[in-house]
């Protein structure tokens, strides 16, 4: 242990420390035949065709009690929205109301099976297309396919829209590149190679956007589509979208859309008025469902009239009695749905939840909620531009601020330093190195809802920690954190002696 | 407007700072043209009261599997949910924090998933498992991405027996991504093996519910240089039957909504993935690995991140970057609660009241229940057409399971068949009342 660690927290001999308690893992304190649930089983005879399971598993089991303290213990140990700010740019961390899981754990919607005939779920179906309503009004497009289940998911759903619209056009051979900014989530480029397509970057101009006379210069009679995020990962509204989109069209290409960031325009901005043909909305960003540590999310995309013919299957479609769920090609005559990207019929949790949301704020507070999402930004970047450097200029951002370690230069503190000394102060830390276009990025986004108060309280600790970092007092940065659970963790050990399971301590003495 | 911190003064105060009149200077970069002038035409904000009794007046509309004698299963299944699991997920620490990007005040997550890619490998009888996926549809569909990058050869062989939603899935990412997929019925699988073979991907129980015994296929995919994907829908059966790991598989995939998440209809679930330690690095999704802090402390963190789209772009192993989080949590918090024990008598009591409903149903007058060895889900036939039988049970308020239309319409030699599952959650008056409905239903 370092000095200036020990100085601040001297050692205890359990190595807990008050309210922070050191958890095992299950598999050092439960049993194999010790457990928290009573299930009677029934007499009678078994048929499991002489495949019944002999080996051991080895899985450990806790009482109630026990199971219920560890866990406990466990979320004791996380940063959330729910303790603090999480400024963190891209991921889009705003408050989860409650009154979504409320809604959400209603029987008549956690209890119904997808496979259960389509007449004992109308309600389910009238939620979807109630959603379906509102994303279409609220993005002006033509098709939604609320099946993909992640962001991720749905730039798949999305690009592959948009390659059956290439393919029924007989033009798929053809178009081989899409073109994708340099300044794009690595999902972008992911999914386009997932599909086939090759990757073709294009560097973004002096103030962080795209330009049409970059993107003219490479598209042409091979470009299947381009995939822009608007606003983009700089933070930026990309002002030339409209002409971007009209060039690919002319050419034959589409415009796909990266939606992560719809949060800061929806009731202000319809992206089928940009010019965009395809577009997936994260519902955890812009309507509020909880992230929970890395998931579920729930990725909808929309689609404009070029596209919509193709849109996957299942999804809600208008009928003659009500709305209804179309899941084969024979539900929906005259389209050509390009097939099915998972078993059911999505998220529906999620939906609930983000209908949930859009009700609470209506149109009204959406749009206001997109208004204090850029003030809040604004506010932030105003209040640390004298100290924090921007690699673009101090000009108006979006709904999040990007700054960039060129005022650190000669301190000896990093970005990731920065990062961790701002765990010392209580906050979650912003988005670092990301979007690689800047050196050193830091990307802030506070979202709509953090109050003044809790923005001047981050504002504060930033401009403290910039100003120590600028002072000399590096040892601040480089030892944090020093009062998180876990001081700065080995992330080379772990990649270089991959550890991802327990193993009994014998059987992990034979394998060194 | 009550989720929005900010008083009008508040606004005018930060406009000020910021150096702008009004809030419309911020939104300069957008082009005039696009700019919404007026509302888009939606309902003003609700309150709560609103908002509770619209969403109770759309959800009492639905029909509960609690409410009636239910057996619908075919990939999501109808299983009871302690209430500690519930509440654990909802500590806010849990289930309102990001992806565990800062390790340091994520060990939370960090260690559940851990424990939870323990606990699968374990389950699975394989060496790793990743930290989650979307569901296990599209973890079979990864894996099949995966087998090719292993083998650097373009073909699925795909059993009839999968799931034919699995199966759709698969179809699509290959269609797309300009692979090659062919199913073929369980016997012909041996034939359907050349060398441009990438994987056999078969599922058992299977969407029929049979139980397979997967030994000697495995041998025969690997003699012809290919992986064995073994994907599970019902994951409670590996608590009961030899686990894929120990027949051969070289990667399993599974549906984990039966352990600690409910129905949802269809979502979120929570996707499986497990293999051999030799594919480690070609394997999709994220990985928590273990590792020490600067003070020698254990501690997790987030590995293995040179796979992933945010490193190696378009290079990269999937373009996967959501995991399903607190639907692991729900899952490693069940196992735990249940351990090995109570596991296995979940599974157990599960398969005896199967086979007490086959035995049931097979009284019926006309009712041939045709799948001998299974876990708790078998086929029956029916006189007439299945898909009416199903939907005149539901009109006497038994849901009688998945009418083979309903995942097969085009395949009219099936249209007599109905999947039935039973669980633990099934009791003797339910059975009593599906025997009693259907009686009815085919007099």
């Amino acid at each position: 242990m370092t000095k200036a660690a020990n100085d601040i927290r001297p050692a205890t001999f359990t190595g807990n420390r008050a309210l922070q308690i050191e958890e095992p893992l299950i598999f050092e304190t439960g049993a194999p035949d010790r457990s928290g649930v009573d299930i009677t089983v029934p007499e009678g005879e078994n048929r499991l065709g002489g495949l019944e399971r002999r080996s051991e598993i080895g899985l450990p089991g806790l009482s109630e009690p026990e199971t219920v303290r560890h866990y406990v213990r466990l979320s004791r140990n996380n940063y959330a929205i729910d303790t603090g700010i999480f400024p963190l740019g891209s991921c889009t961390m705003k408050h989860n109301p409650r009154a979504n899981e409320k809604s959400a754990r209603l029987p008549g919607f956690a209890d119904i099976h997808p496979l259960q005939p389509q007449n004992t779920v109308p309600g389910a179906i009238e939620l979807m297309e109630t959603l379906s309503h509102w994303l279409l009004t609220l993005t002006g497009m033509e098709a939604v396919a609320l099946s993909p289940k992640a962001g991720a998911h749905g730039e798949l759903c999305g690009m592959m829209g948009i390659k059956a619209a290439h393919e029924a056009s007989g033009e798929n051979a053809q178009r081989r590149i899409v073109i994708v900014p340099d300044s794009a989530h690595g999902t972008n480029p992911a999914t386009a190679a997932l599909l086939g397509y090759e990757v073709r970057p294009v560097e973004v101009r002096e103030d962080g956007t795209v330009s049409p006379d970059a993107v003219r210069a490479i598209v042409g009679p091979d470009t299947a589509a381009m995939m822009l995020t608007n606003p983009n990962t700089c933070g930026l509204f990309e002002p030339d979208i409209i002409e971007i989109a009209e060039i690919l069209h002319e050419a034959g290409a589409y415009l796909y859309c990266d939606g992560a960031n719809f949060n800061a325009i929806a009731a202000k901005v319809r992206p089928g008025d940009l010019g965009i043909d395809a577009m997936h909305l994260n519902l955890h960003k812009t309507f509020s469902t909880p992230h929970g540590g890395g998931g579920p999310g729930s990725g909808p995309v929309i689609f404009s009239k070029a596209i919509a013919p193709f849109a996957p299957l299942p999804r809600v479609v208008a009928g003659q009695d009500g709305a209804a769920l179309a899941e084969f090609a024979d539900d929906v005559p005259g389209e050509q749905p390009f097939g099915r990207l998972t078993a059911f019929h999505g998220q529906m949790g999620m939906f609930v939840r983000a209908m949930a949301y859009m009700m609470a704020q209506g149109a009204d507070g959406m749009r206001q909620a997109s208004e204090d999402a850029v003030l809040n930004a604004n506010y932030i970047r105003a209040r640390l531009r004298d100290v924090f450097s921007q690699p673009y200029g101090d000009r108006i951002c979006m709904h999040e601020v990007l700054f960039d370690d060129h005022f650190l230069k000669d301190t000896g503190v990093t970005t990731l330093d920065l990062a961790k000394a701002l765990i010392d102060e209580g906050f979650h830390p912003m988005t670092v190195y990301f979007p690689l276009v800047a050196h050193g990025a830091m990307l802030v986004e506070p979202t709509e809802s953090e109050s003044k108060h809790s923005l001047d309280q981050f504002i504060d600790a930033m401009r403290a920690l910039a100003k120590a970092a600028l002072a000399g007092e590096t040892e601040r940065f480089t030892e944090a954190p020093r009062f998180a659970p876990r001081r700065r963790l080995d992330e080379v050990k772990a990649a270089r002696h991959p550890v991802l399971r327990w193993e009994p301590p014998q059987q992990a003495k034979a394998a060194e | 407007m009550r989720l929005l911190p900010h008083t009008d003064a508040d606004r005018a105060a930060m406009l000020a700072a910021i150096g702008v009149r009004e809030i419309d200077d911020l939104f300069a970069d957008v082009p005039e043209a696009a700019r919404l002038k007026e509302l888009p035409d939606l309902p003003r904000h609700a309150s709560e009261i609103e908002l509770e009794r619209a969403m109770q007046r759309m959800a009492d509309k639905n029909v509960a599997a609690s409410s009636v004698p239910f057996f619908v299963g075919c990939g999501a299944y109808n299983h009871h949910v302690p209430a500690t699991v519930d509440h654990l997920i909802q500590r806010s620490e849990f289930m309102t924090a990001y992806t565990p990007y800062q390790p340091e005040v994520a060990q939370g997550t960090l260690q559940y998933l851990f424990e939870f890619q323990t606990q699968v490998a374990m389950l699975t009888g394989m060496d790793v498992a990743n930290a989650s996926m979307y569901d296990g549809s599209t973890a079979a569909s990864e894996a099949v991405l995966m087998a090719q990058r292993v083998t650097k050869r373009p073909k699925a062989v795909i059993s009839t027996g999968l799931h034919p939603h699995y199966r759709a899935v698969i179809e699509t990412f290959g269609h797309f991504s300009e692979h090659e997929s062919v199913a073929v019925e369980d016997d012909e699988i041996a034939e359907a093996l050349d060398d441009k073979t990438a994987c056999v991907i078969v599922q058992t129980p299977d969407v029929f519910g049979r139980v397979h015994d997967l030994r000697k296929l495995a041998d025969k995919v690997h003699e012809a240089g290919a992986l064995l994907i073994v994907a599970v829908t019902e994951v409670l059966s590996l608590g009961a039957l030899t686990p894929p790991g120990e027949m051969g598989a070289d990667i399993v995939v599974a549906e984990g909504q039966s352990i600690g998440n409910g129905l949802n209809f269809g979502g979120p679930y929570l996707g499986l993935f497990a293999t051999r330690q030799k594919y480690v690095r070609q394997m999709p999704g994220r990985l928590a690995g273990e590792t020490t802090d600067e003070d020698g402390k254990r501690g997790f963190v987030l590995t293995l991140a040179t796979r992933e789209q945010h490193i190696r772009r378009d290079r990269a192993t999937s373009n996967i970057c959501t995991n399903s989080g607190l639907c692991a949590l729900a899952f490693t918090i069940h196992l735990t609660l249940m351990g090995e024990s109570g596991l296995r008598d979940l599974a157990l009591a599960n398969h005896r009241t199967a086979v007490a409903l086959a035995d049931d149903l097979a009284q019926v007058s006309g009712v041939k229940v045709l799948t001998d060895q299974f876990f708790n889900e078998f086929t029956i036939q029916v006189p007439g057409d299945g898909a009416q039988v199903i939907d005149k049970l539901a009109d006497k308020g038994v849901l009688g399971g998945v009418p083979a239309a309903r995942l097969w319409p085009d395949r009219p030699d099936l249209a007599d068949r109905i999947i039935v599952a039973a669980t633990e959650t099934t009791t003797p008056e339910d059975r009593a009342a599906y025997v009693a409905a259907l009686k009815e239903v085919l007099a």
